[in-house]
């Protein structure tokens, strides 16, 4: 049997066509979750197949992609994610985020900010933010509708009177354009100032869950908090032991079986074009690299 | 030192390489036919085709092979290739009293029009392994009766001509378009044509679990199979063009009629309720835990009580579909380490003020490992 052509991007011009409409109507209504007739595509639900389809409806054939997967072009689905596309579209691939003109992400918004040319399309396993205090959809797009959002701050509430902080860390809540409350998909609360004001168009998408929303350029996102209990985002004890980066996510890696540890950028471009300026090894860094409290 | 996470592109190629390798395991073996797996494992091909949604048996038996005879992987594969195809309308509707049986039991009546046809079945086989089956086996072919060509209407027909019965679904639908879940998002609450596609293509065995539990009193709804018929029927498709419906091909399928306790009262009279089941291929069991959980989700319809899990209808069309259920539950496995170096942060956080508030300081063992 003969591998069947596909249309360029995989989807077929009808699908492109709804799947815009949902883009185009998420846009319209920031935050709010459209729902679309997410397809079956070739790679398993929960791989990212909504940010895929988001891909493929808005690529054109002279878009530069970049995919990052907990912010690095080189973890296992972020490279079978630009294959495919490289495969199905043929457009030009980078790892660099200024030259990408439409980044797939799962878990992370990259370090440089973005201008309003590029697009960030992102990864959602689950849509609701509400998903986890009410399991029904049918409640849950009445409590949107009403902007019912009072169960959530009584969450956050709970949280501060049993821990003293808000314990979520990541996929922490947003309310965007000061309507609708929308989850942020699983990034670290640590990204989540880099969504307010951004100058690219930011979508997001579900495939398993079949729904689409959108933040467009310049939207105010606002992370969820009380007025004695302020928005703070996670702040490392630590710099990056390769680029020296104080700035930076930083993932943590064992180094060996006593538990010895070193801290580098979890967005492997930025670490990359650091270190290629010249920022380096980090010596005066080291220390604090390794006194993680 | 540091271990780069580079070279994720190569490693996956040589993954799938060895893949392929295991897949076709040890060489001296001769390698399965398709033909052997459509003849032989006929009833995967028939569960990979009807959860797949795609009657195509050599495709079917092509996915199993390709999924190491994973069956949800098979179906996966299949429903991949499915949603690719373009699609040219929906058919008329199969009549399945039509059906050109080869097998057809009642458990409501001990004889009935066209009478109870066992064909092949494991039913009343003893469960001991045939170790004659180990080698090449010389199996004589069976006996068989003529074709006999006289439709039979099915017990729930016969039920309903007394008025025992409730109609089948006198619904707006006769006639008008029917949902497809595969090209609109589904919304609650669904209407019982998409209901009954996505339990069509729903888990064998998260719909048998499911239909197991009322029988255990989780929504209990009393049934009786009054009829299960497995056979050929012909599908037909209405051409604009030429102006009648044209004969496709044939397809075989197995319907199962359940028939449940009352339903009825002040204003009408008391009659049995439905439950229906359809599935590609022979696959009873699947038809049958289908009618149980379409009885079961009718529940609000009827005026039950809806408290059981089964006659949830969010709860059970959310969670039926074992290819969103697998790539979700096995996206485990995709890397967390940003989520999870955010958790590790708050918890060091949250651990360092209860330290501090008790006047401890962490055990020298944890000491040490930091």
């Amino acid at each position: 049997m003969t591998a069947p052509a596909y249309n360029f991007a995989y989807l077929d011009e009808q699908t492109k066509r709804m799947i815009r409409r949902a883009i185009l109507k998420a846009i319209a209504i920031p935050g709010y979750q459209v729902p679309f007739a997410s397809r079956e595509m070739p790679m398993p639900y929960g791989w990212g197949t909504g940010g895929v389809q988001v891909t493929a409806a808005i690529l054109g054939p002279n878009d530069v992609l970049k995919v990052i997967d907990q912010g690095s072009d080189d973890t296992t689905n972020a490279v079978s994610i630009r294959k495919f596309f490289v495969k199905t579209a043929g457009v030009k691939t980078t790892t660099t985020t200024t030259e990408a003109t439409v980044i797939q992400t799962r878990h992370r918004i990259p370090e440089t900010p973005l201008g309003d040319h590029q697009v960030l399309v992102y990864q959602v396993p689950i849509p609701e933010p509400l998903r986890f205090l009410e399991p029904r959809e049918t409640e849950t797009r009445r409590m949107h509708a009403l902007s019912e959002y009072g169960l959530m701050h009584v969450k956050l509430y709970e949280d501060i009177s049993r821990h003293g902080h808000i314990a979520t860390a990541y996929a922490y809540p947003v309310k965007v354009d000061d309507r609708y409350v929308m989850d942020p998909s699983p990034i670290p609360k640590f990204d989540n100032p880099k969504m307010n004001d951004c100058p690219a168009l930011q979508l997001f998408g579900a495939g398993r869950e079949k729904r689409i929303y959108a933040i467009p350029p310049y939207t105010q996102v606002v992370s969820l908090d009380f007025e004695d209990h302020p928005f703070e985002p996670y702040r490392h004890d630590a710099s990056c032991e390769l680029c020296g980066a104080t700035d930076s996510y930083l993932d943590e890696v064992i180094t060996d079986d006593r538990g010895t540890r070193m801290f580098v950028c979890s967005d492997t471009d930025y670490c990359g074009t650091r270190r290629a300026m010249g920022h380096g090894t980090a010596a005066e860094d080291t220390e604090a690299a390794h006194d993680d409290r | 030192m540091y271990v780069a996470v580079k070279g994720g592109e190569r490693a996956i190629e040589n993954a799938h390489a060895l893949l392929a390798d295991a897949r076709r395991g040890e060489r001296a073996v001769p390698e399965i036919s398709l033909q052997q797996i459509d003849n032989q494992l006929a009833l995967g091909v028939d569960r990979v085709m009807c959860e797949g949604s795609l009657y195509d048996r050599e495709l079917a038996a092509l996915a199993i092979k390709q999924a190491r005879g994973d069956m949800i992987e098979a179906i996966f594969l299949l429903r991949a290739y499915r949603t690719t195809l373009p699609r040219f309308g929906a058919s008329e509707p199969i009549e399945t009293g039509a059906m050109d049986i080869r097998r057809r039991i009642s458990a409501t009546f001990k004889d009935l029009p066209g009478g109870q046809v066992l064909g092949p079945t494991f039913d009343y086989t003893h469960r001991l392994l045939d170790h004659t089956l180990a080698q090449e086996s010389d199996v004589a072919s069976a006996a068989t009766a003529p074709v006999d060509d006289t439709p039979y209407r099915s017990v729930a027909d016969l039920l309903g001509d007394n008025g025992l019965i409730e109609r089948a679904a006198p619904q707006e639908g006769q006639g008008a378009d029917v949902g497809d879940l595969t090209r609109e998002p589904l919304s609650f609450p669904a209407g019982r044509d998409l209901r009954l596609q996505n339990l069509a293509r729903g888990d064998e065995g998260f719909l048998l679990s499911l239909a197991y539990s009322t029988q255990r009193g989780y929504g209990r709804n009393h049934p009786f199979a009054g009829e299960i018929r497995f056979g050929e029927v012909e599908v037909e498709f209405f051409a604009e063009e030429v102006g009648f419906a044209v004969p496709l091909g044939t397809v075989f399928m197995t319907e199962c009629q359940m028939v449940n306790q009352f339903t009825g009262g002040d204003t009408t009279a008391p009659c049995f309720t439905r439950g229906y089941g359809l599935a590609f291929g022979q696959s009873e069991r699947k038809a049958l835990a289908m009618a149980l959980v379409d009885r079961a989700l009718r529940a609000r319809e009827l005026g039950e009580e809806t408290d059981a899990p089964a006659q949830d209808e969010e709860f059970v069309l959310s969670h039926s579909d074992n290819v969103q259920a697998t790539g979700f539950v096995e996206h485990l496995k995709l890397p967390h380490y940003v989520d999870f170096q955010a958790e590790l942060g708050l918890l060091r956080k949250l651990r360092a003020e209860f330290f501090e508030r008790n006047g401890e300081s962490e055990t020298p063992m944890q000491d040490a490992a930091e």
